[in-house]
């Protein structure tokens, strides 16, 4: 037999093999106090992570897997300036007045109507909306047309899951965003700066890139309310302006959708309005910008890119003189 | 009220000059402290077009304040008001020539010359320089007091010019509130002095209409 038995069916250890009582004890208490340890520091780490991000007190987190085809190797923008400074004129036209006055905004109960050319209209509450797809951390360059940019970790999923799922019919070339109309939640819409409710567009094959993200979170916590909370879109390869935020209809329609700045100023801000270096604002030259943060005061502004360095979505102007649909 | 003595109007200077100093101190102390937010050029840019505004408007208001109040002193608080417009508008400048252009001189009347909004933001600044040059009291002297005079006039010009160059940095994100506030300031201002001017070219008639 392979194992040895003791004759008297005993099996006894050396006694060189036992361990004493002392070191036994000592090996418990090293492995209490690693485990004592490991909480704590678990506690220290995720208070050293919650340092780092600098998010919000008492902000809910939202759990997202980093998708590495999303990923950039430049610096993210710190929370704080994504934070505080904003053009939500809903709340202000001033940058710093979301962050004051974004508070009366009831992110819940929420849901976004789905309507116009599609087989489907539904009105989907922003929990399911939440669990439509599976949720990505994508890092994004975000350029505002002003000529400041900044790079922003957020979190949602493509937005053509969402169109898939709504089944446009034919005839939908377009997708419209309507933004929250509520005075009361929104103060800055008092003031008749723009046409109210705000409203985007992209073209429906814009829309289906999927680059354009259906999003609910940033750095790791859900959105914050001057940043476009609870559900907004960013497509990180026009000005920020298309980007619509706290989005409360999705219209699918067979003509382009007025939208809010080509309203208000059709000679400023195209519907297109893709980041391009080469077709300049009529008050400033769009070839450059300034990173907020990042670019110290005395530091050159860097080059923009053209799509934002998004060169992906070339295809979809294939052929199109973007100096004229700029 | 009685006028007040030499020694007054110099302390009273003093306290001006400081006083106008504050929006530059404020400035350069957010600058040390990190509270510039999160783009300063943006925030330097700003507040320097908006106190060259202030101090414009104010500059305009010591004529007609002095008429109607008829503190004759005031006259020699404009110089030094008149000076600080151009301080904050040489700062405003500087920053878009510095900030924006890196001193690249060609680059920059790239921009002044295909934008109207800076053609017409830099036409008041070009403006500015000569009324700051000519402000001592020796070129006073040298030019002759009509001929300073018709110089200074040129503020007339800058103003507008000034508060369009303000409309057009508005217009584009369709606030107008501001411009408006400073456009009717400053229309108001103006036209008080054409009122004045047309009563004073027609002093027969009002004096006729005094005495009867």
């Amino acid at each position: 037999m392979l194992i040895k038995r003791s004759p008297n069916g005993i099996d006894l250890p050396y006694s060189s093999e036992i361990t004493p009582r002392a070191v036994f004890e000592s090996r418990r208490d090293f492995i209490r106090q690693l485990a004592v340890g490991s909480i704590a520091g678990g506690a220290l780490l995720e208070m050293a992570m919650r340092e780092a991000f600098a998010q919000s007190p008492g902000a809910q987190k939202l759990a997202a897997a980093a998708n590495p085809a999303y990923m950039l190797m430049e610096k993210k923008t710190s929370y704080k300036d994504i934070t505080t400074y904003n053009n939500f004129y809903e709340f202000g036209t001033d940058k710093a007045e979301p962050a004051q006055y974004a508070g009366s905004l009831k992110t819940r109960p929420w849901s976004i109507s789905i309507e116009g050319e599609v087989k489907k209209p539904m009105t989907l509450d922003i929990d399911s909306l939440l669990k439509l797809a599976p949720l990505e951390e994508r890092v994004y360059r975000l350029r505002c047309v002003e000529g400041w940019s900044m790079v922003i970790p957020w979190i949602g999923y493509s937005l053509s899951s969402l169109i898939r799922k709504a089944e446009p019919t034919g005839n939908a070339k377009f997708i419209e965003f309507v933004t929250l109309e509520d005075k009361k939640q929104m103060p800055g819409q008092r003031s008749s700066v723009l046409e109210w409710p705000y409203v985007e567009g992209l073209r429906l094959d814009e829309a289906n890139h999927p680059l354009a993200l259906l999003t609910f979170g940033m750095y790791g916590e859900v959105l914050p309310n001057q940043n476009g909370a609870p559900v907004r879109v960013i497509v990180p390869w026009k000005y920020g302006f298309k980007s619509a935020k706290s989005i409360v209809k999705i219209r699918f329609t067979k003509e382009q959708p007025k939208t809010a700045w080509n309203l208000a100023a059709a000679q400023e801000y195209g519907f297109y309005s893709n980041v391009n270096p080469t077709v300049d604002h009529p008050r400033w030259s769009q070839a450059t910008e300034r990173r907020i943060g990042e670019d110290g005061i005395f530091t050159r502004k860097r080059k923009t890119l053209m799509f934002n360095g998004y060169s992906e979505v070339a295809p979809l102007y294939a052929g199109m003189d973007l100096k004229k649909f700029y | 009220m009685r006028a007040p003595t030499p020694k007054q109007i110099t302390i009273l200077k003093s306290i001006v000059f400081a006083l106008a100093l504050l929006p530059f101190a404020r400035l350069v102390a957010f600058l040390l402290l990190d509270k510039l937010g999160a783009n300063p050029i943006e925030f330097i840019t700003r507040n320097t077009g908006d106190w060259t505004l202030y101090f414009l408007c104010i500059t305009l208001t010591v004529t007609p304040l002095r008429k109607l109040s008829k503190w004759n002193w005031l006259i020699k608080l404009r110089r030094m008001l008149g000076l600080y417009a151009f301080f904050y508008a040489s700062l405003h400048f500087t920053t878009f020539f510095w900030f924006d252009h890196f001193f690249d001189v060609q680059e920059m009347w790239r921009d002044v010359v295909k934008r109207p909004f800076i053609t017409v933001g830099f036409t008041a600044y070009v403006l500015l320089v000569p009324l700051a040059v000519t402000s001592t009291n020796g070129m006073v002297r040298r030019l002759g007091g009509k001929r300073w005079l018709w110089i200074h006039r040129l503020v007339y010009v800058i103003a507008p010019l000034g508060i369009l160059h303000y409309f057009w940095m508005k217009a584009g994100k369709h606030d107008f509130a501001q411009p408006f506030l400073f456009g009717a300031i400053v229309a108001l201002l103006l036209l008080l002095r054409l009122v004045w001017r047309w009563q004073s070219s027609r002093p027969q008639i009002g004096a006729v209409a005094s005495s009867g």
